[in-house]
């Protein structure tokens, strides 16, 4: 279906190629992942597919590729469209139109269907996907699970032999991915459709796929059956990694497969414990929010929420996409709305509020990083912005900079920010916001988009950051990076607290909280690989 | 939005079935209107509004229209917007009189009150602040207002009815391109709203204050960057879903649509320049217009050839739309019949002041205005009840293996 033959791909600003004399079969109903580190050429690979490289993108494309015998090099994207259907990060984004069933068919417009037909697929596809029920419903008022199944039905109207997928769960929360990933699954399935998806987090998607492509980064790829491939790639997910310090062979891809040979595993963890919860701190909390609510006209975000942060704990906030964790973050730095309840941070002159403090004050005593940190950059080069936040935050010239080079040491100082990576610019905003030394730090979606690699070291600086005795809030949807980095966590709902508790508490009592060693261990209270790797050297090594 | 009804009775394979018979027996399901149609009746009724100040006729087209926009309108947001354009009338109509009774002139015989005149320097001479009040005075500015307001409302009457997305859809396909730009620019408009609300309050993050030419370049930039990034995604996701397929068009073809319109463009120009302006020779007039047009219209069918794209539910003229369009036309047809009948009872005299009085004609063009209310099948409503708007979660997207398969499937492997 799909043929790449010695592809090399250059992009004229850098020396390197993206890809190097790459050579690929995917033939026809396979489910294909691709992997890789940010920056390694996943989306490079992705829109080679379909012609996007070179003609939308530029740089040069050396050999061929062939999809359902077409040639991309004669066949630009829209003379493809009737056999690649693409979706891309951000739904959004990528809509045309606005209401659900005139985007459905705004393919098939381009593609000159005759009506009837077209009213035939827009039903079926809105039945195939479950969203029947959102047909007159303006896009921009669907939840993130919902768009992206929209934007895939909405390619799968012109009924495609290839779907490609960037990264289609990377903005969800795991209830809403599962239903995207079941979607594809389905399409696989049931109408052998040819899937190409590249995803980060490999633990949602590797146990449905037949093949991975792994990208190392330096312009090759590693093809093969999954689990072949990920015996050898240095970053997995934790399932893979458990497999690997249990050492079964072959690696099981799924928590079934894991859980079945879990056997001798749990016998020999039988004797030992986790290590217990860190012990509630119980001095002064370095933050204290009483009856929080937040109001946006039609909807009630936070309702009443009683919230204390202790200093040196990390606190992870959960909860479904628009259940209120952001307004809620939002509301207790004071830069959000607050309709009312009371925030008090203690300070040097004594119990304040930050919302009434001016903002530059505020940042002092709580700093945030939004969703999308770029918001916070606004000049030319790394170096300007660290020198201007050392200025916004009056400390010694440096200081920002020193912080930077703790999280991601050597950026480039006459960088743009935005040609810095995902985990560069979180790392930079982030740097940016502590130069103001606050006590208390909030941190919305911080890992959207970050590979393994980035995201253990991002894990690493929030632990330094507790450790220095900073009281930490991570929002996240990511239950694997909760598992490795949260002393507690708190579960959001409707804009109520519905759980709060230690990781292991939480964590343990939800199927849908339940990070994988957890799932395959029950009912052992294990949380992670790095846990159960110490208790079997602990216990093994004396024998 | 439309025939819910039909997508109602049955499995797909039975519309096809059903459209050859829909034009007859659907024309009184609910459904809505050609936009052009409701257009084509609201500038009729406004024409009309135009070739008469007599307040009677005038209320009832007003009244005519309202009456039809409550009958037939749907419950979209634009739908709501007549009450708007209803004000804004009596706000055009308050004007007037203001106006008469600021900068008086003083004319009429029947005096109502005197304010005191503003005396003003020589240089302003003929223009005169208060001073007595006349009642024609009065009246003159009330008439005027009120045909003003009137042609007004009968546009929101049109606004009100119809669907201003289905209208730029209904564009012929030469203009395919513009209409595309202009529902690209709507849906983009919020997102930049949107973009930069979330980047100032994103400035107030490094304690930045909200305003002076520093912040507006704090925000300007990373906005500015948001919707280049977005505006890239946008057109490799059209790009990439077929936008811009044409027909293999041969050089000489699109070198000749090109001058064709370029061509009717200029006659049109020339042709208006020549209607105006009296003194240039009469050939250049209404003939030029009427040629530059013809040209014009000859391009752009012959540029709309080349686009190959079909439209998705597209609306059709029936018989309802040709009744709603017919009764506009007519009401029109009528009032300036009515006109050249008897002129003095449509422009009635304010000086001396009279009674307005209605002859049959007029009164038979208002009721050709009103029939819409009943010609023109309801309007659907797009939520009948409140129904339960988010998804059902996990269970849609995995449980049901059976039906939707069914469907599906043999169209999917061709």
């Amino acid at each position: 279906m799909i043929d790449f033959d010695r592809v090399t791909v250059r992009y004229a600003e850098s020396r390197e190629p993206m890809l190097r004399d790459v050579r690929l079969h995917i033939p026809e109903g396979e489910l294909c992942l691709v992997a890789g580190r940010t920056g390694a050429g996943k989306s490079t690979l992705l829109r080679a597919i379909n012609g996007l490289v070179p003609h939308f993108t530029g740089g040069t494309l050396y050999g061929t590729v062939t999809v359902h015998g077409r040639d991309t090099r004669a066949h630009p994207p829209r003379d493809l469209a009737d056999v690649v259907g693409v979706v891309g990060q951000d739904p959004l984004a990528g809509f045309v139109t606005d209401t659900v069933e005139e985007e459905l068919a705004y393919g098939m417009e381009q593609l000159a269907l005759p009506a009837p037909v077209m009213r035939k697929r827009v039903e079926e596809t809105l039945d195939l996907l479950g969203i029947a029920e959102l047909r007159d419903r303006p896009l921009r008022t669907l939840s993130g699970g919902q768009q992206q199944r929209v934007a895939i039905g909405a390619v799968l109207t012109s009924h495609p032999q290839v779907l490609v997928l960037d990264e289609p769960t990377s903005a969800l929360d795991p209830t809403a991915a599962e239903d995207v990933l079941a979607a594809v699954t389905r399409l696989v399935h049931d109408l052998g459709v040819t899937v190409v998806v590249a995803e980060h987090r490999l633990e949602r998607v590797v146990q449905y796929a037949d093949r991975l492509l792994y990208l190392p980064g330096d312009g090759t790829v590693v093809d093969g059956p999954p689990d072949a491939v990920l015996a050898g790639i240095e970053l997995a997910p934790p399932l893979i990694e458990l497999g690997r310090v249990a050492g079964w062979t072959p690696l099981p891809l799924s928590v079934r497969d894991a859980r079945r040979r879990a056997g001798d595993l749990r016998q020999r963890l039988a004797d030992a414990s986790p290590p217990p919860a860190a012990p509630v701190p119980d001095g002064v909390p370095a933050l204290t929010a009483r009856g929080v609510v937040v109001r946006y006209p039609g909807t009630v975000a936070v309702r009443g929420v009683d919230l204390d942060l202790h200093p040196g704990q990390v606190v992870a906030l959960m909860g479904r996409n628009g259940s209120g964790k952001s307004s809620l973050l939002w509301a207790v730095q004071g830069s959000g709305p607050r309709q009312s309840g009371t925030v008090t941070v203690p300070g040097p002159d004594g119990d304040t509020d930050p919302k009434a403090l001016p903002a530059a004050q505020a940042r002092r005593r709580v700093g945030l990083v939004p969703q999308t940190p770029g918001d916070l950059l606004y000049l030319e080069t790394v170096a300007a912005e660290c020198a201007q936040a050392d200025r916004e935050s009056e400390v010694p010239d440096g200081t920002c900079r020193e912080l930077l080079d703790h999280l991601t040491p050597g950026l480039p100082a006459d960088r743009h920010p935005r040609d810095l990576s995902e985990g560069q610019r979180l790392a930079l905003a982030l740097a940016v916001q502590l130069t103001a030394a606050p006590p208390v730090v909030l941190l919305d979606e911080p890992t959207r988009g970050l590979d393994y690699r980035a995201k253990r070291q991002f894990a690493t600086v929030v632990r330094r950051l507790a450790a220095q005795g900073r009281a930490v809030v991570v929002a996240t949807h990511d239950v694997e990076l909760v598992a490795i980095l949260a002393d507690r966590v708190v579960v959001i709902a409707q804009g109520e607290i519905v759980a709060d508790g230690t990781a292991a508490e939480v964590m343990l009592a939800s199927p849908a909280f339940a990070p994988q060693v957890a799932k395959v261990l029950a009912p052992q209270s294990w949380l992670t690989v790095d846990q159960v790797t110490t208790a079997l050297t602990r216990t093994e090594v004396p024998r | 939005m439309t025939d819910r009804a039909v997508v109602d009775s049955g499995p797909p394979a039975r519309v096809s079935a059903w459209s050859g018979v829909r034009s007859v027996r659907a024309g009184r399901l609910p459904r809505s209107l050609h936009p052009g149609a409701w257009w084509c009746w609201a500038l009729g009724l406004a024409t009309a509004a135009s070739h008469t100040t007599n307040p009677l006729p005038l209320a009832m087209i007003v009244a005519a229209a309202a009456l039809v926009v409550v009958r037939r309108r749907g419950d979209a947001p634009w739908a709501l917007a007549f009450r708007m354009y209803l004000v804004l009338g009596a706000v055009i109509v308050a004007m007037r009189v203001l106006f008469r009774l600021v900068f008086g002139g003083g004319q009429g015989d029947h005096v109502l009150l005197h304010l005191p005149e503003i005396p003003l320097p020589a240089w302003a001479a003929g223009i005169r602040l208060f001073g007595p009040v006349a009642a024609e005075q009065l009246l003159g500015g009330f008439y005027d207002g009120l045909r003003l307001a009137t042609m007004l409302i009968c546009l929101g009457a049109a606004n009100a009815l119809a669907n201003p997305k289905r209208l730029l859809k209904a564009v012929p396909g030469a203009l395919y391109a513009v209409s595309t730009a202009v529902v690209v620019a709507l849906s983009v408009a919020p997102q930049l709203v949107e973009s930069v609300l979330r980047v100032r309050r994103a400035r107030r993050l490094r304690g930045a204050a909200g305003h002076g030419l520093r912040a507006l370049r704090g925000i300007a930039v990373p906005v500015l960057a948001d919707a280049l990034d977005r505006s890239l995604a946008l057109a490799a996701a059209m790009d990439s879903r077929g936008y811009g397929r044409t027909a293999a068009v041969p050089a000489g073809q699109r070198a000749l649509t090109g001058a064709l319109v370029l061509a009717g463009l200029v006659g049109v120009c020339v042709g208006t320049y020549g209607l105006l302006d009296a003194t240039v020779p009469g050939y250049l007039g209404l003939p030029m217009l009427v040629a530059g047009l013809a040209t014009a219209v000859a391009g752009m069918l012959l540029a709309g050839r080349q686009v190959r794209r079909s439209r998705y539910r597209p609306d059709r003229w029936r018989l309802a739309e040709l009744a709603v369009a017919g009764c506009g036309l007519a009401t029109a047809a009528v009032m300036t019949m009515a006109g050249t009948v008897d002129p003095e009872r449509l422009y009635p005299p304010v000086s001396p002041l009279t009674w307005p009085e209605l002859t049959p004609l007029v009164v038979l063009a208002v009721l050709v205005a009103v029939a819409p209310a009943w010609l023109a099948p309801p309007a659907p409503t797009a939520n009948p009840a409140p129904r339960p708007l988010p998804v059902p979660p996990a269970a849609s997207g995995r449980t049901d293996h059976t039906s939707p398969r069914d469907t599906a499937q043999p169209e999917a492997h061709r």
